[in-house]
C-alpha cells in the first residue's frame, strides 16, 4: 500500500514538473477579481487542448462518451414523454445554458435533441472552437449559440430566463464556487432545474481520478484536475438549498475505462450527478 | 476511379482524427446507380423481420426513418381454411404482450389460436413426469398455439390497415450481395445492398431477419457455432380419437427425442416429433395409418425400463408424498390419435446455431439468423420476438437520446442485453436433448429423479416458466 503511494505519488510529481502545459499554466497571474468565478490559470489549461477536443478518442474521449449519461440525465429532468409519445426532439422550445462549454460537446449534442442552448466559455480559444465546429457540422440544423463569457456577466442580461443550466465537469475548475452557484441559478426560471456533474473530494476520486487517469492511463489530459477544487455533494446540495433550490436527485457516475462508457451508479464516490429545482 | 479531390478528401479525413463527416465507403458503388437510401434496411420478412418492420414503424421517435422490407418469397394472398396449417409455433405471454402492443394480437384472435393451460412433459423410460399448470404458475394461460401463416397475415393485416408512411415492403426480392459498412472511429458508414435485377439500395442500419441461413451474418463475417442435431421435426395436422376442451401440451421424451402434441381446438392437435434423420424418412413414407399407429406407439408403447431406475423413482415418489410435496402421481393420460390430416405431413431439420457476435458497425441480426434452437421447448420464435422489442427499445432510445441508430453503444447494449436471455436459453435448451437422447440406467436415473424434484418445488417450476416467458 504505502509503495503504491509512492509510485503514484512519484508520477504525480515527476508528471506535473514535466507537464508543460501545467508548468504554462502555472506561470500565468492570475488577476484576482473578487466579482469572477472563472480563474486564469484554469482557462489556459483548458485552451491548450485546441482542436483535439472534436476527436473521439482524443484526450476528450471520456467527455465524448460521458453525453451517454449526461443528456438522460438533463432530458429527462427537463421533460418526461411516455414511450409511445416520444419524439427525435424532446427538449424543443426549451432554454439551456451549457456553463463552461469547451468545445461544445455537451451543448451540440443537446441542441441536437432540439434545446435552444446558449454555451459560455470564459476561454475565447474554446468559444471559437465550439463555434466552428458546429457552423461545419452539417448535421446539426439547430445550432447552439456561443458566447465568450462568465456566467457572472451572462446574469446581467439572462436572469430568470433559462428553462435549464448545465454545468458539467465545471465547478471543480471555480475558485468562489458560492458566487458561481448563486449566478447559475439567478439566470434560471423559477421552475427550471439546474444539474452539475463534477467529482468528488474523496481519496478515490483523488487516486482514480487524478492519477491514474490523468497520468498512468492518459484517458485525459495530464494537469486537468486539482484535488483541493474538487467539492462534495453534500457541500454542493447545500450552496444550492441557500440559492432556493430544491435537490431532487443525487446519483454517482461509473466510467469503465475499458469499454469507453459510462453508467449511473449508487456509490457517489467518483464522479457524481446533481439535480435541483429552483423554487421560487 | 476516385476523383483526384476526391482521394485527397479522404486522405485528409483519414490523416485527421478530428473528422466532422463519417467517412462514406470508399464507394465502388457510384452515388448514381444507388437507386435509393434508407435508414434502415430489414433484410427478410419471415416472422421476425415482418414484426420487427411493424415495430419500428409504429414507433413514434423513429417516424422520420425511411425502412425498407425485403422478402425474397412472393406476397401471398391468405385465406383462413377450415383445416390448419401444419407449421405452428408456441408464443409465450412476452411475445403475446409485444403482439398486443403492436395491435397484432387482435387479428390472431380474430381468426384463431388455442391457448395452453396444462403442460405434460415425462419420460419413456420411467415414471418421471413434470407438469405445468397455468392457474398455479402464472396465473395465466402457459402460451398459445398460432399457425405461422396466420402470423404472418396477422402482421400484414396490421402493416395494412395503418398509415405507417415511412415503410417500404419489396416481395420477391432476391439480394445478390452486401456490401457492409465500415467503422471508423466508432462511426458507422454506409451499408449497400445489391438486388439481382440491377437495383442497388443504400442503408445506415441493415438488419438480418434472413433466417438461419442468414447472408447477412455470412456478409458480417462473424464467427457462428452451429452443429446439426441429426433430426429431423416432422410434423402433421392430427385428428383426436375424443374430442375434449384440449388445453394440454403434451410432451413425451423417448430415447430417439421428444414427440410433441400441441392443441389446436377441441379435436386437432399438431405435431412436433423429432426423429433422427433415417426415422424421418421412414416416417414421411409410410401410409397414413400406418404413420398414425406410429403416433399412438410413440404416445403410448412401454419402453424397456431398468429395474433399479424404477425401485428409485418410485421410492423418490413416496419420499415426496411423505414430505407433503407433489410425487407426480397423478397424471393425465395423453389422447389417442385417430387421423391425420391428409397432405399434412413433413419434415424439417433441426440445428443448434449461435452467432458470437449479433452486431458489426451498422448491422444487426435479430431471430434465427442470430440464434436456432431445437424445438424441443417451443422457444424459437419467442427468443427472436424478444430481440425485437429490445432492438426496437433501444433504437428509439438512441435518437431519443440525440444519437445515430447505428451509434455502437446502442447497438452493443442490444447485442449484449438479447445474449443474455438467449445464450443460456439455447444452452438449457441443448442440455436437455442431449440428456434425453440415452437410455442409460444411471442417466435415465439422474434425469428421473431432476425431473421429480423439478416438479416437486413450486418455486424452481415457477423460475423455469418465467424463463421460458421472457
Ligand atoms: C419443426 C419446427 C417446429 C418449430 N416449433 C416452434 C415452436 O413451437 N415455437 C417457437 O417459438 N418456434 C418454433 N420453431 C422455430 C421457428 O419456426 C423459428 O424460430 C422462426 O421461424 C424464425 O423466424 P425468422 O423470421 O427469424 O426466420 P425465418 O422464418 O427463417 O424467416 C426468414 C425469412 O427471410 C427470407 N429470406 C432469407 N434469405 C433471404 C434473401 N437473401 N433475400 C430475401 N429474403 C430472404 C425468407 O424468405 C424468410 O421469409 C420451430 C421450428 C421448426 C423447424
Amino acid at each position: 500500500m504505502a509503495l503504491t503511494r509512492r509510485i503514484i505519488k512519484n508520477y504525480w510529481l515527476k508528471n506535473v514538473l514535466d507537464s508543460p502545459k501545467l508548468s504554462k499554466s502555472l506561470t500565468v497571474n492570475a488577476l484576482k477579481n473578487e466579482n469572477t468565478t472563472v480563474k486564469d490559470e484554469e482557462i489556459k489549461k483548458f485552451s491548450i487542448q485546441n482542436e483535439d477536443w472534436w476527436s473521439l478518442n482524443g484526450p476528450s474521449k471520456a467527455l465524448h462518451s460521458m453525453n451517454e449519461v449526461r443528456i438522460p440525465l438533463v432530458r429527462d429532468g427537463l421533460v418526461q414523454f411516455p414511450a409511445e409519445k416520444r419524439n427525435p426532439k424532446p427538449l424543443k422550445d426549451k432554454k439551456i445554458l451549457d456553463v463552461g462549454c469547451g468545445g461544445g460537446i455537451l451543448s451540440e449534442a443537446l441542441a441536437k435533441i432540439g434545446a435552444e442552448v446558449t454555451g459560455i466559455d470564459a476561454s475565447k480559444n474554446l468559444i471559437e472552437i465550439a463555434q466552428k465546429h458546429s457552423e461545419e457540422n452539417k448535421r446539426l440544423i439547430n445550432k447552439p449559440k456561443y458566447l465568450c463569457s462568465s456566467v457572472e456577466e451572462h446574469l446581467n442580461d439572462h436572469k430568470d430566463h433559462y428553462d435549464g443550466v448545465v454545468a458539467s465537469e465545471v465547478i471543480e475548475h471555480v475558485d468562489n464556487k458560492e458566487l458561481f452557484v448563486k449566478s447559475c441559478v439567478s439566470v434560471l426560471k423559477p421552475g427550471g432545474r439546474i444539474f452539475f456533474t463534477t467529482p468528488n473530494r474523496t481519496r478515490a476520486a483523488q487516486i482514480l481520478g487524478i492519477c491514474v487517469s490523468e497520468y498512468i492511463l492518459n484517458i485525459i489530459p495530464k494537469g486537468t484536475h486539482n484535488y483541493d477544487m474538487f467539492i462534495t455533494p453534500n457541500e454542493l446540495s447545500f450552496l444550492l438549498e441557500r440559492n432556493d433550490c430544491h435537490v431532487e436527485m443525487i446519483c454517482g457516475l461509473f466510467y469503465n475505462v475499458l469499454q469507453d462508457r459510462w453508467s449511473f451508479v449508487k456509490p457517489q464516490t467518483l464522479v457524481y450527478a446533481i439535480q435541483a429545482q429552483k423554487t421560487k | 476511379m476516385l476523383l483526384p479531390s476526391t482521394l485527397r478528401r479522404l486522405l485528409a479525413l483519414t490523416n485527421n482524427s478530428k473528422a466532422l463527416l463519417p467517412l462514406r465507403t470508399l464507394a465502388t458503388v457510384k452515388e448514381e446507380t444507388i437507386k435509393e437510401k434508407y435508414d434502415i434496411i430489414i433484410a427478410g420478412g419471415g416472422m421476425v423481420g415482418c414484426t420487427l418492420a411493424c415495430a419500428l414503424g409504429k414507433n413514434s421517435v423513429m417516424s422520420n426513418l425511411k425502412i425498407l422490407l425485403l422478402e425474397g418469397s412472393p406476397n401471398q394472398t391468405y385465406q383462413l381454411k377450415p383445416e390448419y396449417s401444419n407449421r405452428v409455433v408456441a408464443l409465450n405471454q412476452n411475445t403475446k404482450s409485444l403482439m398486443n402492443s403492436l395491435k397484432i394480437w387482435r387479428h390472431i384472435e380474430k381468426a384463431r389460436l388455442q391457448p395452453v393451460r396444462y403442460m405434460q412433459v415425462w419420460d419413456a423410460c420411467s415414471d418421471a413426469l413434470i407438469s405445468f399448470s397455468s392457474s398455479d404458475i402464472l396465473d395465466d394461460d402457459i402460451a398459445y398455439i398460432v399457425e405461422n401463416d396466420l402470423l404472418l397475415h396477422a402482421v400484414n393485416t396490421e402493416l395494412a390497415s395503418t398509415e405507417i408512411e415511412n415503410l417500404k415492403i419489396v416481395y420477391g426480392a432476391k439480394i445478390s450481395d452486401y456490401q457492409l459498412s465500415k467503422s471508423d472511429n466508432k462511426t458507422a458508414t454506409e451499408n449497400i445492398v445489391k438486388m439481382s435485377n440491377g437495383d442497388v439500395y443504400a442503408c445506415e442500419l441493415l438488419i438480418g431477419a434472413d433466417g438461419a441461413n442468414s447472408a447477412v451474418r455470412k456478409a458480417m463475417g462473424v464467427q457462428y457455432l452451429s452443429w446439426n442435431y441429426d433430426q429431423m421435426g416432422v410434423v402433421a395436422t392430427l385428428h383426436l380419437a375424443e374430442e375434449t376442451e384440449n388445453t394440454t401440451a403434451w410432451q413425451r421424451w423417448l430415447p430417439t427425442g421428444p414427440v410433441a402434441l400441441l392443441p389446436l381446438d377441441n379435436s386437432r392437435s399438431s405435431l412436433v416429433w423429432s426423429v433422427w434423420q433415417d426415422e424421418a424418412k421412414r416416417l414421411l413414407k409410410l401410409s397414413d395409418e400406418e404413420f398414425v399407429d406410429a403416433v399412438n406407439d410413440a404416445l403410448w408403447k412401454q419402453y424397456p425400463r431398468s429395474k433399479g431406475v424404477e425401485a428409485c423413482v418410485s421410492w423418490m415418489s413416496s419420499c415426496l408424498r411423505k414430505a407433503g410435496l407433489p410425487d407426480g402421481a397423478v397424471r393425465q393420460l395423453p389422447p389417442s390419435v385417430r387421423h391425420i390430416t391428409a397432405g399434412s405431413r413433413a419434415a424439417f431439420p433441426l440445428g443448434f446455431g449461435h452467432s458470437v457476435r449479433y452486431i458489426a458497425p451498422g448491422v444487426a441480426l435479430v431471430g434465427d439468423a442470430a440464434h436456432r434452437v431445437h424445438p424441443l421447448a417451443g422457444q424459437g420464435v419467442n427468443l427472436g420476438f424478444g430481440d425485437v422489442k429490445d432492438l426496437t427499445d433501444l433504437l428509439a432510445d438512441a435518437i431519443y437520446t440525440g444519437y445515430e441508430i447505428t451509434h455502437h453503444s446502442w447497438l452493443e447494449k442490444y447485442e449484449s442485453s438479447r445474449q443474455r436471455h438467449n445464450v443460456p436459453t439455447q444452452i438449457a435448451v441443448d442440455a436437455l436433448h442431449r440428456l434425453y437422447t440415452v437410455d442409460l440406467p444411471p442417466i435415465v436415473l439422474a434425469r428421473s429423479l431432476g425431473l421429480q424434484l423439478t416438479n416437486a418445488l413450486h418455486p424452481l417450476k415457477k423460475m423455469i416458466m418465467s424463463h421460458a416467458t421472457t
